[in-house]
């Protein structure tokens, strides 16, 4: 029976290397980011990246479209109902607007990202591994982060933040239509108010937390994927770690990104 | 000079040693066999040869490179001139099998397509595949798998090729067939061939030389004859299909009265 020092020394040991491994397999892949690039890179892997946008997303765009506009209800429902109140419904337009523009959007779009690509990454290279295909890869003198990481630690850097943008439209959407449904005021009014509310840094910050958390989905899941060891329930479980932990990392990230864009002054 | 040259290897497992000094040489254009019981340290003296784990101490040169302390660079040349196929044929799934034979060519040389594609079919003709080529992995039988490896494995006209378990999970037949495959390959391209198996007939039809590992150490190395005719009494178990005696009723109880002591002692 471990003593309680030698089992919390184990557990920071293992955070430890989870962290080291995360960060070499960051500097590894930023090493390969070149070979995934049009025109100066490897054309395969250019390729492989095109494919890999389409999956990350091209097909997650329903579903971030539509958890957007629900997401936008519900914040422009929930701030009407306090703010009736007080008389200040105007506020609902700014709370929708800014609240997708800075918060909700990036973290909205992450969060099912990291559902549905991030548990895909950690499969894919988990069962790799599994079948020796990995291996395979490496005696045929390909490494295997440039072969299969970076094309998708691309895809993704550039399909989070477009992805984040396409949640914003779709939530200030959402509370457009519940604006005119409940105060009869014009879309064309909502979005001049829209545009008077957001400012350009609060799009640029959004923007730069959506590419942190591609970052955090696609290192999580592929490192996963990379430390299966053993059969089937191995990928099984690494799936289900990259799900968790890439969803917590992402909130922990956002919570250090809106403090830091919060002491600097930059809202 | 020998191609590969294995010096004093020690591998360890979790402060568990599973080869223990290690010495052997393969010369250029023999067949050596690695021959053992399961758990014998063939498959992990495999990796060590092929550079994809770490010894603990000790060396293994091929073409006269140290492996176990050469660069990324100096290891990914080595390995181009090493074809490999795995025990579970490690193709690719999402390629097909002109895809997965194509992939080393398309990506390490710069051959015109059309040179690729009859070197492709040539590789897949010399292993009976011409036919199969649009098939994926998952649509061929067992067999067919691992000649599609065999043929990817030959790709980049390797000097070096290397089976793992090759009869593994074939039926006799298709077992044989596949001996008389890696007969036919060696005759043709005057390779060195290292074949992992643990099943004697085919060891005896393929072999120059065997290497029997027992516990991470090599009881005997020797031409086929040699090996046939020791008296090495664990050699002879082997070869004579003698069980141990771990399943009689003596070696039962035994067992038993050893856990009833330690349930004694824990409580």
């Amino acid at each position: 029976m471990p003593t309680l020092t030698e089992s919390l020394g184990r557990k920071t040991l293992n955070h430890l290397d989870y962290v080291g491994g995360l960060s070499i397999q960051l500097w590894e892949a930023l090493r390969a980011m070149g070979a995934s690039l049009p025109i100066v890179g490897n054309r395969y892997r250019w390729k492989a990246s095109v494919g890999q946008m389409l999956q990350i997303g091209v097909s997650a765009l329903p579903m971030v479209g539509l958890m957007a506009i629900c997401s936008g209800f519900i914040l422009a429902m929930q701030g009407a109902s306090e703010l009736r109140r007080l008389g200040a419904m105007h506020y609902v337009i700014d709370l929708v607007a800014v609240g997708f523009t800075r918060e909700l959007g990036p973290l909205l779009t992450a969060i099912a990202v990291s559902g549905r690509s991030g548990s895909a990454f950690a499969a894919e290279i988990g069962t790799m591994k599994v079948t020796e295909e990995i291996d395979a890869l490496r005696v045929m003198a390909f490494e295997p982060v440039e072969f299969v990481l970076a094309p998708k630690y691309l895809a993704a850097l550039i399909m989070l933040p477009c992805l984040s943008i396409a949640s914003n439209v779709c939530g200030i959407f959402a509370g457009g239509i519940f604006m005119f449904f409940s105060t009869r005021l014009g879309l064309g009014l909502y979005l001049h108010y829209v545009l008077s509310s957001i400012q350009l840094r609060d799009v640029i910050s959004g923007l730069i937390k959506s590419l942190a958390f591609a970052t955090i989905i696609v290192h999580v899941g592929c490192l996963e994927g990379f430390r299966v060891h053993g059969g089937p329930d191995a990928v099984g479980r690494s799936t289900t770690t990259a799900v968790v932990k890439s969803t917590f990392l992402v909130i922990v990230a956002d919570v250090l990104f809106t403090a830091i864009f919060y002491f600097t002054g930059k809202h | 000079m020998a191609i590969i040259s294995i010096r004093d290897l020690i591998v360890e497992y979790d402060g568990r040693r599973v080869l223990d000094g290690l010495s052997l040489d393969v010369e250029p254009g023999e067949t050596m066999v690695l021959l053992g019981g399961s758990g014998s340290g063939k498959s992990t003296l495999l990796r060590q040869i092929l550079g994809l784990e770490r010894a603990h101490s000790g060396s293994v040169f091929v073409k006269g490179i140290d492996i176990t302390r050469c660069s990324e660079t100096e290891l990914r040349a080595v390995r181009r001139s090493i074809g490999v196929a795995f025990q579970s044929a490690a193709l690719f799934n999402s390629l097909s099998v002109t895809d997965n034979v194509a992939l080393a060519l398309r990506e390490h040389t710069s051959l015109a397509p059309s040179i690729i594609d009859l070197m492709v079919w040539l590789n897949l003709a010399a292993v009976g595949l011409a036919e199969f080529g649009h098939l994926h992995p998952q649509e061929l039988s067992g067999g067919m798998k691992k000649r599609a490896a065999v043929a990817r494995a030959l790709a980049l006209d390797p000097e070096i090729l290397v089976f793992d378990e090759p009869s593994a999970g074939l039926d006799p037949i298709v077992a044989a067939e596949l001996d008389e495959l890696i007969l036919l390959l060696k005759k043709a391209f005057q390779m060195t061939v290292i074949v992992v198996t643990h099943e004697l007939p085919s060891a005896f039809r393929i072999a120059d030389r065997i290497a029997m590992l027992y516990n991470g150490t090599f009881l005997a190395v020797g031409t086929k004859d040699e090996i046939k005719n020791t008296q090495h009494p664990r050699i002879r178990q082997f070869l004579d299909r003698v069980p141990d005696k771990m399943g009689d009723a003596s070696g039962v109880a035994a067992s038993f009265e050893k856990y009833l002591q330690t349930q004694e002692t824990t409580l």
